[in-house]
């Protein structure tokens, strides 16, 4: 059947890209430079493919674009005008009629002009069309997350926003290596998506990259460390805050933790989340937006739905609060791993 | 020189520095295209000894007196036709020349829409269809836009331009098949009624959010422009819709990264129940273009040979300069804005009428062909009853036509069938199964 049909792609998929990354050769990247590999490579195989967005032709705002422009062309790698809904419509233009669009949107806290073009046309196209049309070949990147200062309009992870749309998707690496797979799965997968770059990890996160194009499944949920007590589940940044938690909860409680990377928040993989919660009974979500709303709640909401009698206690959801992202007191509001490791610690004692 | 006055009407700006500006339009154009080639490097050579200001955003001369440009709404652009209300050629060296057998093409497409338009109106009346838009009076724009462009010009448009797809040969069965929401609708019965899409023709789906597609036109006709085929594309809007900062959007980016792309306007006077009065200050969507360093012209909509001519030559140009024009059709909207509208509540009878019986497309293009006799009053007879009855059979044919499968209320959200989607498919069947009997089942395909 279907799901059987999935399950033995993704299998197949993730066999090949791990042989092929062992065959093929690697270097040192961090992420800002794991998406130009992903876009070089893309711009190589793909003549139909262009990147646009504000000041990508001189290399970007965030250097992930840097080289392209010489490389490729100024017809392929091009400056739009200010303007994110001209972007984002454009790019939906482009790919209905046959290239491979890749938009950049400078900041995530600077979507919402594109809102409308994102969710009544991009996520619709095919659907509203009977598929005689679709923008599959539109995937719009930008940076997101907090970065330490980047308060109100630099920090924002707007994901909820989007994951309430169906027929787009929606995607965050945590790393290089995840990066550029994932990418350039977005763009290969001929649906929109969305791709959402964790800013802070732009220098920070450094990882041996295979140099040539490889992909990562969509829609797979990667569980990167197995436990049996407590499931974790985060996404982009916070699966390194998470990952430090699992370590303090087995050196300090003896806890043994399952990590999750979502990766893809939509459509997103029920079916891992939920067998892992089926096996550890206690879930703790994790993302620096803000709570209320938030797609922890979502998965709070499912996991209770699939899983209510495996559950020992409440599914826990440490987040942002129900503020704008704030300057100064950013140190206060990020789901730090002192509070996720006190949410640990209440799991296990409920 | 005609130019010249306009632009000395439409600012008011002394002769003077209009000549100098004109005078030296030609080298500073070509000037700056090379330095387009060369994206990073300054936009005009940097000389501080020049009196010229330096200024990278504009490159105009100094003024030393303060004056305030006055926009002129008064004696707005010109109206480009061909022909008088009467039908009548005004200037010999513009009829475009089409042979009969086009003009009456021209006829027949726009008095078949005309008619489609009638019954289907109808049949929402009479509840047989949920929702209807006609397009009385603008089929002019429609028809003598459609004839101008090529085949495989990909066509963007808002809601209002049915005439376009039926000139490029959209079946009656398709257009009632989209109305109805039957199992033949190309749509899959997702959509309201007049939302009509081809891909065969070129004729993107259309939506409902209004001007979502000029920056989409504008993203195609790039990606065209690379593909070097030939290929231009059209955008359709109404004055309403122009309003919306996609427009805004849309004409510059078309502008600045020079695609082969026609922006075309229905300025049919009304928004639902807004007049344009109270849509737009400035003289109309035709001087918004020079302000976005646009190509730009205004044309009588109800004269098919100027929207052709217009169109014709907007298109050749836009393709082999890369660079879009800005048409604005002025025409009228004779009907409601739609069948949840009835604009006696906002407009005049006494006006309406004047447009139906003195200034027409279809009344004008026929004088056209009675004056050179290519039209008789037989013709006109048993043309009326031969589209009638084409429209009427295709009319009882849809409705007899069962509605789709409801599967495919789940299906091309992506272009493969999700985990959750096959989940809530399967649910969904379960409950209808268990309470069949307050589901309309029999009206839909097995």
């Amino acid at each position: 059947n279907n799901q059987d049909k999935i399950k033995l792609e993704r299998a197949g998929i993730a066999l090949w890209s791990l042989l092929s990354k062992k065959r093929s050769p690697t270097t040192k990247m961090n992420l800002f430079q794991s998406v130009t590999s992903a876009l070089d490579n893309t711009l190589a195989s793909d003549p139909t493919a262009v990147i646009f967005g504000e000041d990508v032709a001189f290399g970007g705002v965030f250097r992930c674009t840097v080289g392209l422009r010489d490389k490729y062309g100024k017809d392929r790698v091009f400056n739009t005008p200010l303007c994110e809904q001209g972007i984002v419509g454009f790019g939906i233009g482009a790919a209905v009629a046959g290239a491979t669009a890749i938009a950049e949107i400078q900041f995530a806290d600077y979507i919402y002009p594109a809102f409308d073009q994102i969710v009544n046309e991009a996520a619709k196209y095919r659907y509203r069309s009977g598929n005689l049309f679709d923008c599959g070949n539109l995937t719009i990147r930008a940076p997101w997350g907090c970065v330490g200062h980047g308060s109100l309009y630099h920090s924002q992870s707007p994901e909820a926003f989007f994951a309430h749309c169906p027929g787009i998707k929606v995607v965050i690496p945590r790393g290089p290596v995840q990066c550029k797979g994932l990418l350039l799965s977005c763009i290969a997968d001929q649906n929109p998506c969305i791709f959402f770059e964790p800013k802070i990890l732009y220098r920070a996160a450094v990882e041996q990259v295979p140099t040539e194009a490889y992909t990562i499944p969509l829609s797979q949920a990667e569980v990167i460390q197995e436990g049996s007590d407590v499931t974790l589940v985060a996404w982009g940044t916070q699966i390194h805050v998470l990952r430090e938690v699992a370590n303090m909860a087995q050196e300090k409680l003896g806890v043994s933790c399952e990590l999750i990377d979502l990766q893809t928040i939509l459509p997103w993989d029920t079916e891992t989340v939920c067998k892992s919660v089926a096996k550890t009974g206690r879930l703790l979500i994790s993302h620096e937006a803000p709570i209320t709303g938030g797609f922890a709640a979502e998965i709070s909401s499912t996991v209770q739905e699939e899983c209510f009698l495996n559950l020992e206690a409440p599914i826990a959801r440490v987040c942002g609060y129900d503020t704008p992202f704030p300057h100064i007191f950013e140190p206060f509001y990020i789901p730090d791993k002192w509070k996720c490791f006190d949410a640990v610690k209440k799991l296990i004692s409920f | 020189m005609a130019t010249l006055n306009s632009i000395k009407n439409m600012y008011g700006i002394c002769s003077h520095a209009i000549r100098q500006t004109t005078g030296l339009r030609a080298a500073k154009l070509i000037q700056q295209r090379a330095f387009r080639v060369n994206g990073a490097l300054r936009q005009q050579p940097f000389d501080s000894s020049e009196e010229k200001p330096q200024f990278p955003g504009a490159s105009a001369e100094f003024i030393d007196h303060l004056e305030f440009i006055q926009p002129n709404v008064i004696s707005g652009i010109p109206v480009y036709r061909v022909m008088d209300r009467a039908g009548k050629i005004i200037n010999p060296s513009e009829d475009p020349q089409l042979s009969k057998e086009q003009v009456l093409n021209f006829y027949q497409k726009m008095t078949l829409l005309n008619t489609m338009d009638r019954i289907l109106y109808e049949s929402q009346r009479q509840g047989r269809i949920s929702f209807y838009m006609t397009n009385y009076g603008e089929e002019g724009t429609h028809i003598g836009s459609a004839a101008a462009l090529d085949p495989r010009d990909l066509v963007f448009g808002q809601y209002r331009e049915a005439g376009v797809l039926m000139y490029r040969g959209f079946p009656l069965d398709l257009f009632m098949a989209q109305c109805y929401a039957n199992v033949d609708d190309l749509g899959k019965g997702r959509q309201m009624p007049v939302h009509y899409g081809s891909k065969d023709l070129n004729f993107v789906t259309i939506s409902s959010p209004l001007a979502t597609q000029i920056p989409q036109a504008a993203g195609a006709a790039y990606a065209a422009k690379r593909e070097n085929t030939n290929r231009a594309v059209i955008c359709y809007f109404g004055e309403g819709a122009a309003s919306e900062g996609d427009a805004h959007a849309g004409f510059n980016f078309s502008a600045t990264l020079e695609c082969p792309l026609i922006f075309f306007c229905r300025n049919n006077g009304y928004a639902i129940s807004t007049p344009t009065n109270e849509q737009y200050r400035g003289d109309g969507i035709a001087a918004r273009g020079p302000g976005y360093g646009m190509m730009s012209i205004r044309v009588d909509g109800n004269d098919v040979f100027a929207v052709y001519n217009a169109t014709k030559e907007a298109r050749r140009r836009a393709v082999a300069e890369n660079q879009p024009f800005l048409i604005e059709a002025m025409t009228y909207r004779i009907g409601h804005h739609s069948t949840s509208d009835d604009s006696s509540a906002y407009r005049s009878v006494d006006e309406v009428n004047y447009w139906d019986k003195q200034d027409h497309p279809i009344s004008r293009l026929r004088h056209y062909m009675t004056a050179r006799s290519w039209w008789s009053e037989e013709d006109e007879r048993s043309w009326r009853k031969q589209s009638r009855k084409m429209v009427m059979e295709a009319f009882e044919k849809a409705e007899k036509r069962h509605k789709p499968h409801p599967d495919l209320m789940f299906s091309d959200v992506y272009e493969e069938m999700t985990p959750n989607l096959v989940k809530q498919k399967e649910a969904m069947w379960r409950h209808v199964q268990q309470y069949k009997e307050h589901y309309p089942l029999d009206a839909y395909a097995k």
